[in-house]
């Protein structure tokens, strides 16, 4: 008990920590955004006035510049005109942080990929490893169970068979099919006896 | 005679006792002697082990010095395991509190001792606002992820940004200069998928070819959600909010808040929102701060060891959660305390406060909208409102409590159906099928083809000449020369006939799709498909009022106000109404629910509205059935949840609800001194029950103490492993001495330290609305039912809400004779079916005097346990 609540502690901690460095780079790397000239525009919509159809001007300027006098460059309109013109426009200042986008994505796409990896390894690759190495007999041992059809479903055997031992690679291997049976009963409580979540 | 003042006497002081734990020590110790003279008239050798109920009373209620260092002892050799709880049970609020309270004196004391002892203390100290802040970082940080992500995601369905694969469509054409005023989101940089395979940008051949590419997509996302769930964690489906409810009043879900629900959903999340399925993101996100809080709180022994804890930093995080969800951190924190929260003092509310604002500060730092602001729909018109448009919002409320009542009735029978039926056995085929139906029928119509907080932004911004969707194509006279600010209402031209047609349509698929979605095996949020429900009919109500002002201005209701060129009505607006109104209506929260959006638009002149709105739908809503959503849901889970807001208006009394029934066989309880350890192993193989109570002797059955199975189970298993000299036929012991034991006999097994020697009790005549309101109060799990303090039977929340069940079935569908109005409550029946004896509903019945021997016959019989 002490020991699965030692190793808690520190999945915990670790995730904790993973967390918290990703959002130190977050904010790490926005301070640096902030400096790239491609990450500001000031956009401005000019509704149609007179003969001009309506425009949108985007530039990349400072805050304190962002009006319509500044972006609007090549001007629509000559002399009396062009305060008519600008107070129909709007000015916006946006900022954003596109290293910020790019690791989010990156960070995210890299996250999805390696579970899905995973779950074609724990649905179809281990299945097949697990026939070849234990033989047909244990299939049909456990062919009266529920879950048999689903992934993990030897893994009250392999639990069984590996508290004896005790290495590094049990131990993961072994956590490793304590969080199967987690999930298998959580599948079975979800998904067949619609007891929670339904 | 004598015996029943006692009997009286006693009466009033146990119950005292039971309710008021927070009274000065002296008076409970004065009570708990009133009930040792009573009891030591009848037997006076047990005095010894009374004196030792009387500390215990004092020591768990008000805690004197010598209490607390008699439970020192016993917290130095802890049996581990001890003191938790089994999957799915209740955990007992008042014994937790008690835990922390012993934890807290313990390390004061210590304080003193060294400089090490300080730094722990201050550290313990500080735990709760340091395991609140990493909860706000972290949750801030995965929406900023949700958002950026899920956005990205969704515009995949159309196309790709070919000079930057990360880039969604508004990023890629950030700095284009090519965007016309009409075609403002089209910029060359931006490919969709027909010019990419096909190479044609219009014509028939590249809709067809971009409708392949979002079913295609759609279907896609939706299928690595639905099959990441059910691989890899089957708790991270749903919304969330019914469980963490249930979860915050004192149930346990073990893995419901792990590590695997908590990546599952943030990744499948995403993919969820981004299939174009209609639900939303926030409910899941509450989930998703409160996996942070469970997650942070294990590096913290204040919280990792103590439920109860647990349950306040849970309570912060769902404020972060809201906070992060709608970029509103007071509405957070006030939906926390309003809508999930079920034991929230003052304490708590800080650091919700505090988690609210962290986690907002992170999430507005990471920018995710690039708007530089929280949230994606922000409203910056200030134009006042008139008393006449009070009545069309409040027929928005009204068609907001309408959609509430209508969407809990077809989705709690939609889910009954998924739940007890063959149809529940295929997750997967079922979301498949929801998600190509939603992208099939969504693509045609702009306004379902979009992302639904794209469409409530689109709903709620107000046209002025800077729009240029057909929403907003009303005929101008261009030669209007007014500034941009103050555009007059003007007659809505063929753009916006259209827009009303396609918006109706998106409607009536809206309400359908929904109803569906809600309960699918993905993560599925409620907020966001219920406002934009409502931004839809709001929007349509707030055009055909403009036009009704436009064309008549002579009517008297617009004469005053609304003039030939003035701008009186903005039709988004009454979006913001319908949506708060639609969303008040499925989740019947009020104050929370304004907060979140006049934060959420920053529409600060708009709270009347909103607030008529609400309350309306709410009143609306109540009309045709009183709980939530969430409620609805709960109680379709059967999950044991004591709802606070419910009022108990019935006579029963306790020994109507205590098990064992009349007809059931006797209560299964422990003697304190000679049992053995096989026979308390026989019972616990017996029976199924969770807890014993432990009485002095067959003979007296007066009341030690309580024992729950579990502890006794672990106890004994571990004396058994580490004790010498414990067999079958051990004595257990669970008194402070132990009683003189033959020579030859085993050693005996004291199991004090696992005993519960201040159980709650209440007497058989307590009127179950007390005893309900202390179940609710105090956060009990059981409670026993005394008579003369004799142990009669117990009665489990569970007992509660079978009750409050069978009084509602019983009660409600009758409308009451005309003969009861004047009384108000039904009668309530004996044991024997005849209805009790009623005085003034106050309920101290004095005692039948055949009643009482029956019953004491009937205990003595049940003595043969």
């Amino acid at each position: 008990m002490a020991t699965v609540w030692g190793g808690f502690l520190r999945l915990g901690s670790l995730l904790s920590l993973s967390c918290l460095a990703l959002s130190v780079l977050l904010l790490v790397q926005l301070s640096d955004a902030a400096k790239n000239f491609e990450d500001v525009r000031c956009k401005c919509i000019c509704p149609p006035y007179k003969d001009n159809s309506g425009h949108i001007y985007n530039k990349n300027i400072s805050q304190k510049d962002c009006d319509c006098l500044h972006v609007v460059d090549p001007m629509p309109v000559r002399g009396p005109d062009v305060e008519a013109y600008c107070l129909r426009c709007e000015c916006k200042y946006e900022e954003r942080s596109s290293v910020t986008i790019k690791v989010t994505i990156i960070i995210y796409l890299s996250i999805l990929g390696l579970l899905l990896l995973y779950m074609v390894y724990l649905t179809l690759v281990e299945p097949i490893l697990k026939r070849r190495l234990f033989g047909h007999s244990q299939l049909i041992q456990s062919d009266d169970d529920v879950g048999d059809h689903q992934p993990f479903a030897n893994a009250h055997d392999v639990l069984a068979r590996s508290r004896s031992r005790a290495n590094v690679l049990n131990k993961v291997e072994y956590a490793q099919q304590r969080w199967k049976l987690q999930v298998q009963e959580q599948r079975k409580s979800v998904f067949d006896r619609h007891v929670v979540l339904s | 005679m004598e015996s029943e003042q006692l009997f009286h006497r006693g009466y009033y002081r146990n119950s005292y006792n039971s309710i008021t734990s927070a009274s000065s020590d002296e008076e409970l110790l004065d009570g708990a002697g009133v009930i040792m003279d009573f009891q030591t008239s009848e037997d006076d050798n047990l005095l010894d082990g009374d004196t030792a109920v009387g500390t215990h009373y004092t020591m768990t209620n008000g805690g004197s010095i010598n209490s607390s260092t008699h439970l020192l002892d016993l917290l130095d050799e802890p049996i581990p395991g001890v003191g938790t709880y089994d999957d799915f049970h209740t955990i007992d609020w008042v014994r937790e509190k008690c835990k922390d309270r012993e934890r807290h004196r313990r390390i004061n004391s210590k304080k003193k001792e060294s400089a090490w002892e300080m730094t722990k203390s201050l550290y313990d100290a500080w735990s709760g606002w340091l395991v609140v802040t990493l909860t706000g970082l972290a949750s801030g940080a995965l929406a900023g992820l949700i958002d950026i992500a899920a956005d990205w995601m969704t515009d995949l369905k159309e196309g790709i940004c070919l000079s930057a694969l990360w880039y969604n469509h508004e990023q890629c054409c950030w700095g284009s200069n090519e965007t016309t005023f009409e075609e403002r989101d089209k910029c060359p940089q931006w490919k969709t998928w027909a010019e990419l395979i096909i190479g044609q940008a219009e014509g028939p051949g590249s809709y067809i070819m971009n409708y392949i590419m979002y079913i295609f997509w759609a279907l896609g996302f939706a299928f690595l959600a639905v099959s990441l769930v059910k691989v890899f964690a089957p708790y991270a489906c749903g919304s969330g909010i019914p469980e963490i409810k249930t979860i915050l009043s004192g149930f346990i879900i073990r893995g419901y808040l792990g590590k695997w629900t908590l990546m599952i959903k943030t990744i499948t999340l995403v993919l969820a929102v981004a299939s174009g399925l209609s639900l939303g993101k926030e409910g899941p996100l509450v989930h998703v701060a409160c996996c942070c809080g469970n997650i942070f709180s294990y590096l913290f022994p204040k919280y990792s060891t103590n439920e109860a804890k647990k349950r306040e930093v849970l309570s912060a995080a769902s404020a972060a959660g809201v906070s992060v969800a709608f970029g509103a951190p007071i509405g957070g924190v006030l939906f926390s305390l309003e809508e999930v929260s079920y034991y929230f003092p003052l304490k708590t509310l800080w650091r919700s406060f505090f988690a609210a604002l962290v986690a907002a500060f992170v999430l507005r730092s990471i920018n995710p909208f690039g708007n530089s602001r929280l949230v994606l729909f922000y409203v910056e018109y200030h134009t006042p409102w008139y008393l006449f448009e009070l009545f069309p919002f409040i027929l928005l409320g009204v068609f907001g409590g309408l959609w509430g009542a209508f969407f809990i009735r077809a989705n709690i029978a939609w889910c009954r159906r998924r739940k007890s039926t063959r149809f529940g056995k295929y997750p997967v085929l079922e979301v498949i099928v929801v998600a190509a139906i939603t992208a099939v029928i969504a693509f045609p119509n702009p306004y379902t083809r979009l992302n639904t907080s794209e469409l409530i932004k689109e709903l709620f911004t107000d046209c002025g000449p800077l729009e240029s969707s057909s929403l907003c194509d009303y005929r101008n006279d261009m030669n209007a020369s007014k500034i941009v600010d103050d555009i007059p209402d003007r007659p809505a031209g063929l753009g916006v006939y259209s827009a009303i047609w396609q918006l109706c349509l998106a409607l009536i698929f809206k309400i359908i799709m929904t109803v569906f979605t809600f309960g699918i095996k993905v993560p599925s949020g409620l907020f966001i498909p219920s406002m934009a429900i409502g931004a839809i009919a709001g929007r349509i109500v707030g055009i055909a009022v403009e036009q009704l002002a436009y064309y008549h201005h002579d009517w008297f209701i617009f004469k005053e106000w609304c003039e030939v060129g003035a701008d009186c009505i903005t039709p988004g607006l009454y979006a913001m109404v319908g949506a708060a109104a639609c969303l008040g209506g499925v989740t019947r929260m009020t104050v929370s629910l304004v907060v979140i959006v006049f934060e959420l638009t920053g529409g600060l002149e708009y709270i009347v509205p909103l607030m008529a709105a609400v309350m309306t739908s709410k009143w609306v809503g109540d009309a045709f059935g009183r709980e939530g959503i969430y409620e609805a849901h709960i109680r379709l889970n059967g999950y044991p949840f004591l709802d606070a807001k419910e009022e108990f208006t019935h006579t029963t009394l306790a020994a109507d609800v205590m098990r064992p029934r009349r007809n059931d066989p006797p209560l299964a309880v422990l003697t304190q001194d000679n049992m053995t350890v096989d026979d308390i192993e026989n019972m616990i193989n017996e029976t199924s029950y969770n807890g014993f109570p432990v009485i002095m002797s067959k003979e007296s059955q007066r009341l030690v103490g309580f024992a729950l199975r579990r502890d006794l189970t672990i106890a004994i298993e571990s004396a058994r492993k580490k004790q010498e000299g414990i067999v079958g036929s051990s004595r257990v012991c669970f008194a402070q001495h132990t009683p003189s034991l033959p020579a030859e006999s085993p050693r005996p097994l004291k199991l004090r330290s696992i005993l519960d020697m201040s159980p709650f009790t209440v007497t058989d005549h307590t009127p179950m609305e007390i005893v309900v309101d202390i179940f609710r109060k105090l956060g009990l799990r059981q409670c026993l039912v005394t008579h003369n303090g004799i142990v009669l039977g117990i009665i489990t929340k569970k007992n509660i809400l079978e009750h409050l069940e069978q009084v509602k079935q019983h009660v409600e569908p009758l409308a009451p004779p005309w003969h009861y109005n004047k009384k108000r409550y039904p009668p309530s029946y004996g044991p024997d079916g005849k209805p009790r004896p009623r005085f003034n509903n106050v309920q101290l019945n004095p005692i039948d005097e055949r009643e009482e021997t029956e019953e004491e016959v009937h205990l003595l019989n049940s003595t043969t346990l």
